[in-house]
């Protein structure tokens, strides 16, 4: 299987490592075989899952959403569409990134790790409900940008600047954190989705190169995450800090 | 507890941990479900196709993802930490290094999603008449993508794994980089640009996530005066940022580099 293909490198590697160079026994082996067994059945299953369902459905409803049909009622699309004609594939585009990102296993992963370290002060749903939505925002506005054809630097240079200025007001522990889910939402499931959706998308609209535009729809699933999870950590510790206030008034 | 006993034990507490990971699955994957059947039965409002082969799919997603959660906590997660204290307690720092750049590489030049987005991006330039459509040129631009992403993570992992020792701030680095990526985006060929800003979030995937995050967590515990929290993290964020670059750099070499006049 594919999968196993996949894991090989990494299973020799940190086998070699484990014996060779650290030169230590692997403690609990069995367990860990079982775990591997696990992962790589699971993972398999998972991908296959989604080849067969999840990916082929996505991809014809990006198309059937975006064909001048759906939008227009017409063959053809007329030569500047308004940007409010495509309306449904920004609320799908949302919806699609906010349940993807909701189905990640990475981030499952992640978070499981962050409520550990952070010995629950962080919970594993809210963090992943606030990448979620980042994801969600990301993509609406990505699918904004391929239907109104600006420039994809414009809106990261923006959305960079914004996690800049975050960042400074940021409480330093979430930082790390926030940083990396933007870059660990966009996994397995997500990916194929968006990039099947941007790429239909430039291709049906008139007057969009796809090999410009269909790309750059992950960088902004990346991105808002960042801003997102970071705006959840600073409300609600401005929401208890204004709760606390208004108690000591009291 | 007598040996077979304790066997019927292991087995049953991992058969109530698989139900409820099951049932955890189910609920992760059902706004995804949703959100496709709704769509496709309110808005679209066509008949679904294929509805067996759909509802089969469904159904593995969620067993694969129950299974998967459980070998997370199982194996990789263990393993990672273990990894992590035993480098440690070594203090090389070069094998640690080797190793952290070794996992990078390997795990991105096997991974499908590269793979099938270099090849695609190979096609839509071909097609764009930016390089030659001959089968052999295509190969090689998509190996030559790959392997740009691949060493980048690779030295992705190096780097943020000296940021842990170090204790570096993560957030001038991350920033550091996004303006060399917004410096770059202003003289790299357009062609390249999206690609290059997809590929950061392409590498990173469902096996190497939860391996790299446990080894960065393990290392940064492991030194004392580090908070895991602050320091455990941002592996993946270093993995997300250096794809942009190498591959924006890959385009400059092969393009040439874009003029404003």
């Amino acid at each position: 299987m594919a999968t196993c293909r996949d894991v090989f490198p990494v299973l020799a590697l940190m086998l070699g490592f484990q014996l060779i160079v650290l030169r230590q026994p692997i403690p609990h082996w069995q367990r860990i075989v079982v775990g591997f067994v696990f992962v790589l059945i699971g993972l398999t299953l998972f991908l296959v899952g989604l080849e067969k369902a999840l990916f082929p459905l996505g991809k014809i409803m990006a198309k059937q959403l975006s064909a001048p049909e759906f939008v227009f009622g017409s063959e053809t699309a007329p030569q500047r569409p308004d940007w409010w004609a495509y309306g449904w594939i920004y609320v799908f585009g949302a919806l699609v990134g906010f349940a993807t990102t909701i189905a990640e296993p990475a981030l499952i992963a992640v978070a499981y790790k962050a409520n550990q370290v952070s010995r629950g002060t962080i919970s594993q749903w809210g963090l992943r409900l606030a990448v979620a939505f980042g994801v969600a925002i990301g993509i609406a506005l990505g699918t904004f940008r391929i239907v109104t054809g600006t420039p994809l630097f414009l809106y990261i240079v923006g959305g960079y600047i914004i996690v800049v200025i975050q960042t400074i007001f940021a409480p330093k522990e979430i930082i790390p954190l926030a940083y990396d889910s933007g870059g660990v939402t966009t996994s397995t499931v997500t990916v194929p989705l968006v990039a099947a959706l941007g790429l239909g998308l430039s291709t049906t609209i008139p007057g969009r190169n796809p090999a410009l535009d269909g790309f750059g729809l992950i960088a902004f699933a990346s991105l808002f995450p960042m801003i997102t999870v970071m705006g959840y950590v600073q409300f609600v510790g401005w929401w208890a800090r204004i709760r606390l206030k208004s108690r000591r008034e009291r | 507890m007598p040996q077979k006993i304790k066997v019927r034990y292991l087995i049953l507490t991992l058969l109530r941990k698989l139900f409820r990971n099951l049932k955890e699955a189910g609920r992760d994957l059902l706004p995804i479900i949703l959100v496709i059947a709704v769509f496709q039965l309110a808005v679209i409002r066509q008949p679904f196709p294929q509805l067996l082969e759909v509802l089969t799919g469904a159904l593995l997603v969620i067993v694969g993802l129950m299974l998967f959660v459980q070998g997370l906590e199982m194996a990789l997660f263990p393993i990672g930490e273990a990894l992590a204290l035993a480098f440690a307690r070594k203090g090389s720092l070069a094998w640690l290094l080797i190793f952290g750049f070794a996992l990078g590489f390997s795990t991105t030049v096997a991974e499908p999603a590269l793979i099938a987005i270099a090849k695609a991006a190979a096609q839509v330039a071909a097609q764009g008449n930016i390089i030659a459509s001959d089968e052999q040129t295509r190969i090689s631009y998509a190996l030559g993508l790959r392997l740009t992403v691949a060493v980048s993570v690779g030295l992705a992992i190096s780097i943020g794994i000296i940021r842990i020792l170090r204790g570096w701030p993560l957030h001038y680095l991350i920033i550091g980089g996004y303006v060399i990526v917004m410096a770059m985006t202003m003289i790299a060929p357009k062609e390249i640009v999206g690609i290059a800003y997809d590929s950061g979030g392409v590498t990173t995937s469902t096996i190497t996530v939860p391996l790299v995050t446990a080894l960065g967590v393990g290392l940064a515990s492991s030194i004392r005066g580090r908070n895991p929290l602050v320091d455990g993290f941002g592996l993946i964020a270093f993995a997300s940022v250096l794809p942009m670059i190498f591959v924006m750099g890959f385009g400059m070499v092969v393009f040439g580099v874009k003029t404003f006049w």
